[in-house]
């Protein structure tokens, strides 16, 4: 961590190195392109950039100015999970009206959108970025599916505009850009973890680019998430963590919990429905699941203070929408806990194919706020909770075997749909250093073959690239499909061992993409409701919904030498090299010549003394 | 250099070893026992101490303050397993649910190749429960397991009990990195040798088992508990593994660490330490705790639960606890708080433990024997086997008179003896394992074999003696490097057989000799000595009963858990020594 922010740091340092200093906050009009683009990077702490602008719009609101054409929403959605958990979730959006689709024109006007970001989106003519820090795992089968999944460590991935010629270079300069943006350990990231999936990862923004030249993922799963990837993270906000859902963000209490996971996505969107003009829109999510046994002390009691050790106050005065969400499916008629203070209003999605209800509490609104000015969510449970219901896809993931030569890479992916089969597409990214054996690939479910109908794999390149394996695989039916592959463990050279070699090397989660049947349309309880000509066919956007399901990282112990061997090499070849130059010398050099039968060694030593006393040897 | 490149002093050298080859070979034996002996006296051994960073200067705490509930919860367990008349699974899995757990099981059978009379099994069923905690923020990359044993009869609830009392204790706090897993095993090693295979998905002793549904990714260390009793008196660390493989000596160092930081009495091998080292008492009793160690580590066996971790390269150690006669008792609260600091400890750590020895032998819990120190007294033992070898080699070189300088002495010994044997030496080699191995009923009952074709000849028999003698080398230092004290054992009694052993000996009395040092007789010594030490000496006809279910003990480690003791003596020990029965026998 301390060394990707210091080396990124050093990044910075040298392209600072500009004559615009840092407090452009007005528009920088008609400088060249070079110029101009050297000081979208030298914008300095880009971290501290967007909070001195933040002020100045937030200024521009309360005069009354006309409404600005940037927005941003702010929401938080808690969600009570059966096993006495909860799980916050925070979204906060900001739109950035900017034709950005013409290329080469400079936009230099920010006003709710961080400047560090524009920047950077547009010295690298970056399409999408999605780039997420998560501590923890997601634990599938207890929680359920998270809103915006998010492997251990961090993950990247960025398609770039197909104008860009060196995507290579791109790439290494923007990581090590968001390295010091996030004050993360971005850096590491170089060819040989970076892969271009072909199918898993799609545009999720506008455009109809699907040429994978243009894109680059990579993950670090070592990757450790601490407050000092939040700060930065929170800085980006339009009202930072000054008001708004954001006073809640404490980082005592947000790592004093199960699973922490913060994630930014930049993507370009439509302003309206016919799509004459476009945006960027800035999606930054944290997620994070409280512990019932460590942070609630066992008590099935939560409240927004127990949480957070803060309570709301008032909306982000920037954001023109801030609400919180409570998710209140499973508790219709308050059976399963009693949720204080009560409100009105009530509002119904399918959220990741199931039919959610969600109490909801408008933080613009002031009665949200009551007698105490002041929103403490109370949630108390009163019954058991009963069994979660199992998610339709899960996956899980180990090494098999023993022994520091071969293994065997396991992955298991469980349909749990009672009747439709459905495909994944796997993606697996294995570095170098595992030398897959590709031929043992064998995919089976139901103890039967089950043959991939598309295989892309680019095997790895010693210290250049890893492994990218990724497959369609169908699976049937309530069914287990379990994915081996073996591997050889290489023989590192000594300096490309971490300073913990005997800690084991990371592997990073493969990627399970894949469109599930919706429960909504399992359920034929909700069709009851519903008028009977509406109800026949499955709706589309009903029907099925796109999953990305994560698996736990490896950790995969290499043959290791005993670090002390430098040492005991220097120490070795030290006297090989003497002896045996030695002895080869002596034998080169001698001269053989008869001699006469030599004398015994009492004699010798008789005549050493002789010769010492100066009498006549014998 | 000069004393190999110059023949007249090369030739000097080979006189003065074969000139005084039997009484340095006696003086080697002599010394290699001395020098081992010697390895008790604690002025020559090295104190303990903790290699590890990560858990030697962290500070921990220990709070655990649930003793007495973690006993009435093992009592429960014994009620429920009385019920169930075995492992009470269900109870044991909602007990794990309801203490915040991710719990699974899995079952497992497997049929012994032939009854086990010690344990009165044959037919083995069983279902192992473990319950996994999850660390917060953890990406189940890593994970720590302690175990206790679920046994049939009425011993060893304590342990589950405690273990139980952890489990909930560790629930609820934060501090976590490594997730930690809790497994009751039924069937002892059985049960735990399934559960490992299921979870690095392998299997090697043909078990039959459900895959595990729930895993942790890479194990970072395990701890077994062994508990009979309410209060113990002493608690007790067992190391000795599977083919004498140990753990790290760092897992030694913490688990000593913590008993004096607690202030529990501990020991190793079932003894105390003594503070008098400078007496005769003081030394017997360092002696007999090594020595005990010695023939643990030679049988082979896993001596604990935890034998069979380190096979897959993961630091185990079991800790029994002991109710003795003494007067000052330790309760479970302060057991279950020395765990609680070893696992927060081993929870610390960044990286698997590797700083500390794998390779040492203890006379006491504080000192160590490391294995530069003890190779030398093999060393000392092998010397001899190679030294006959040269002598051997340098005899039969002599009378064929090639060239004065010895540098034809390669060819006599292959080519010039075509009239003892017609095959060549690895040939032979292969021959006379089959055969002996075929013909083993004949050699028991001591006829003396000839299978080598041709003329037995003077020549033959060194010849023989030359391959037993390298062959005997090979073997015991490749067995020393794996396992020192099965090495040393064997060489103790085979090295002056094989270093003594002509055709012209006296028969009845060198064969009696014979067998009186054969591998067997040895294992019958070890079980002898091995009761002694653990000061529950035997009479003859117990002693041999007991030796008898050593061996039948070792069949079943070999087929059960892969033990190699048992086909390293059958396949590669016990024909060597019939080769050196041939040369005895030779005509």
């Amino acid at each position: 961590m301390t060394s990707g922010c210091f080396v990124a740091r050093v990044a910075f340092g040298v392209d600072a190195r500009v004559e615009k200093p840092n407090d452009v906050t007005g528009p920088v009009s008609s400088s060249e392109p070079g110029q101009s683009e050297s000081a979208a990077v030298s914008s300095g702490g880009p971290v501290a950039a967007p909070v001195s602008e933040a002020d100045e719009p937030a200024e521009a609101a309360a005069g009354g100015a006309v409404s600005p054409p940037d927005q941003c929403d702010e929401e938080l959605v808690l969600r009570p999970l059966r096993s006495g958990d909860i799980y916050a979730s925070f979204q906060f959006r900001t739109q950035w009206d900017t034709d950005f689709l013409h290329h080469g024109k400079k936009v230099s006007h920010y006003r709710l959108f961080p400047k560090s970001l524009g920047q950077v989106l547009s010295k690298f003519s970056v399409r999408e970025l999605h780039i997420s820090f998560t501590q923890g795992y997601w634990r599938t089968m207890q929680w359920g599916q998270p809103f915006i999944p998010s492997p251990p460590g961090a993950e990247l991935w960025v398609w770039f505009h197909n104008t860009v010629e060196d995507v290579d270079g791109n790439w290494k300069e923007l990581v090590n850009v968001l390295s010091g943006i996030f004050c993360a350990s971005l850096n590491f990231i170089d060819s040989t973890n970076t892969v271009q999936p072909s199918a898993s990862f799609k545009p999720l923004g506008l455009g109809n680019v699907t040429d994978h030249r243009f894109l680059r993922y990579a993950t670090l799963p070592r990757e450790i998430v601490c407050t000092e990837n939040l700060t930065p993270w929170k800085k980006l906000l339009p009202c930072g963590s000054k008001a708004g859902l954001a006073v809640l963000l404490k980082s005592e209490k947000l790592f004093h919990s199960s699973f922490h996971s913060q994630a930014v996505h930049i993507r370009p969107v439509c302003k309206d429905w016919q799509c004459t003009s476009t945006a960027w829109e800035l999606r930054q999510t944290l997620n994070v699941v409280f512990d019932i046994y460590t942070s609630g002390q066992g008590k099935k009691e939560w409240s927004l203070f127990k949480m957070f050790s803060r309570t709301l106050t008032e909306a982000c005065p920037l954001a023109s929408s801030s609400k919180v969400y409570v998710d209140v499916t499973d508790n219709p008629e308050g059976e399963l806990f009693d949720l204080s203070p009560v409100t009105p209003l009530l509002s119904t999605a399918v959220v990741l194919g199931d039919r959610r209800t969600y109490s909801v509490y408008d933080l613009t609104k002031k009665e949200t706020f009551g007698q105490l000015r002041s929103l403490n969510l109370v949630l108390r449970w009163k019954g058991e909770s009963g069994d979660m219901l199992r998610p339709l896809l899960h996956a899980e993931r180990y090494v098999a075997g023993f022994g520091l030569q071969t293994g065997e890479i396991h992955t298991l992916i469980y349909n749990n749909h009672p009747y439709r089969a459905f495909p994944v597409l796997l993606l697996d990214s294995v570095p170098w250093y595992l030398r897959l054996y590709i031929h043992t690939l064998t995919v089976t479910s139901k103890t039967r073959e089950n043959k991939p109908s598309y295989i892309h794999y680019q095997p790895s390149k010693d210290r250049l690239r890893p492994h990218l394996l990724e497959m369609l695989v169908q699976l049937p039916p309530h069914s287990v499909t379990e994915v081996t592959v073996q591997f050889e463990r290489a023989l590192l050279k000594w300096t490309e061992y971490t300073p913990d070699p005997n800690h084991g090397f990371y592997v990073g989660s493969s990627v399970i993409s894949a469109l599930v049947p919706s429960v909504v349309a399992m359920d034929t309880n909700s069709t009851q409701e519903r008028p009977l000509f509406s109800s026949f066919f499955p709706t589309k956007e009903e029907s099925s919904y796109f999953v990305r399901v994560y698996t736990e990282p490896l950790l995969v112990n290499l043959p290791t030498p005993d670090f002390s061997m430098p040492y005991n090499v220097i120490c070795l070849t030290c006297t090989v090299v003497a002896v045996g130059y030695g002895s080869f010398y002596n034998l080169l050099t001698r001269t053989f010549q008869v001699e006469e039968p030599s004398q015994s060694l009492a004699k010798r030593l008789a005549n050493v003394i002789r010769r010492i006393r100066g009498v006549p040897l014998l | 250099m000069g004393l190999l490149s110059d023949p007249n002093r090369r030739k000097a050298l080979t006189t003065l070893l074969t000139r005084l080859n039997t009484p340095i070979c006696v003086v080697c034996y002599l010394a290699g026992i001395a020098w081992f002996m010697g390895l008790a006296f604690e002025p020559f051994t090295l104190r303990t101490y903790m290699s590890e960073n990560a858990m030697g200067s962290t500070m921990v705490e220990e709070r655990f303050p649930a003793g007495e509930r973690a006993l009435a919860t093992g009592r429960e367990f014994a009620g429920h397993k009385r019920k169930a008349g075995g492992m009470p699974v269900d109870w044991l899995v909602k007990t794990m649910q309801d203490r915040g757990l991710e719990v699974f099981t899995q079952s497992f059978s497997r049929t012994l190749p032939f009854p086990d009379e010690n344990k009165e099994r044959y037919m083995v069923r069983g279902i192992n429960v473990y319950g996994i905690l999850r660390a917060p923020r953890a990406p189940r990359t890593e994970a720590l397991v302690l175990s206790a044993p679920c046994s049939p009869d009425n011993s060893n609830n304590q342990a589950v009990g405690l273990l139980l009392g952890l489990a909930q204790y560790f629930r609820n706090q934060i501090y976590w990195a490594k997730d930690i897993i809790f497994l009751v095993n039924e069937h002892d090693l059985i049960g735990m040798q399934a559960w490992l295979e299921g979870y690095h998905h392998t299997n090697i002793s043909g078990m039959d088992y459900t895959p595990l549904q729930g895993r942790a990714g890479s194990i970072q260390a395990a701890l077994s508990l062994e508990l009979s009793s309410d209060v113990i008196t002493s608690l007790d660390l067992i190391l000795e593994g599977l083919n004498g493989q140990l753990p790290n000596l760092d897992l030694a160092n913490l688990f000593h660490a913590f008993c004096q930081k607690i202030g529990v009495m501990c020991t190793i091998q079932g003894k105390l330490q003594r503070s008098d080292w400078d007496t005769a008492e003081g030394y017997t009793h360092a002696v007999q705790t090594m020595m005990l160690m010695v023939l643990k580590q030679a049988s082979g066996r896993p001596w604990g639960d935890h034998g069979l971790f380190l096979r897959y390269h993961i630091e185990a150690a079991t800790v029994r606890g002991v109710n003795s006669f003494r007067q000052y008792k330790t309760d479970t609260t302060t057991v279950g708080r020395l765990l609680e600091g070893m696992f927060r400890k081993l929870n610390n750590l960044l990286e698997r433990l590797h700083q500390s020895y794998f390779f040492y032998l203890m006379p006491s819990l504080s000192r160590f024997v490391s294995i530069g120190y003890y190779m030398p007294a093999f060393g000392l033992l092998a010397t001899i086997l190679l030294l006959r070898a040269l002598d051997l080699w340098v005899q039969l070189g002599t009378p064929t008179e090639v060239t004065e300088d010895g540098v034809g002495e390669v060819e006599p010994v292959s080519i010039n003896n075509q009239g003892s044997f017609d095959s060549p030496l690895t040939h032979i080699y292969i021959d006379l394992v089959l055969k002996s191995w075929m013909l083993q009923f004949k050699v028991i009952c001591c006829s003396p074999l000839r299978f080598i074709s041709g003329e037995g000849t003077e020549q033959g028999w060194r010849v023989l003696k030359l391959v037993a003698l390298l062959y005997l080398a090979v073997l015991l230092g490749c067995t020393a490097l794996i396992n020192f004290s099965l090495g040393f054992i064997l060489a103790i009694t085979l090295v002056p057989v094989a270093a003594c052993v002509t055709p012209h000996l006296p028969k009845a009395v060198s064969a009696l000799a014979m067998v009186l040092l054969s591998p067997g007789c040895t294992i019958l010594y070890c079980v002898f000595i091995f009761q002694e030490l653990q000061e529950a000496p035997v009479s003859l006809s117990e002693g041999w009963m007991l030796f008898l279910s050593v061996i039948s003990q070792g069949i079943l480690d070999h087929s059960l858990f892969g033990s190699l003791v048992y086909p390293l003596l059958a396949l590669l020990v016990y024909p060597c020594w019939l080769l050196l029965w041939n040369i005895l026998f030779w005509k």
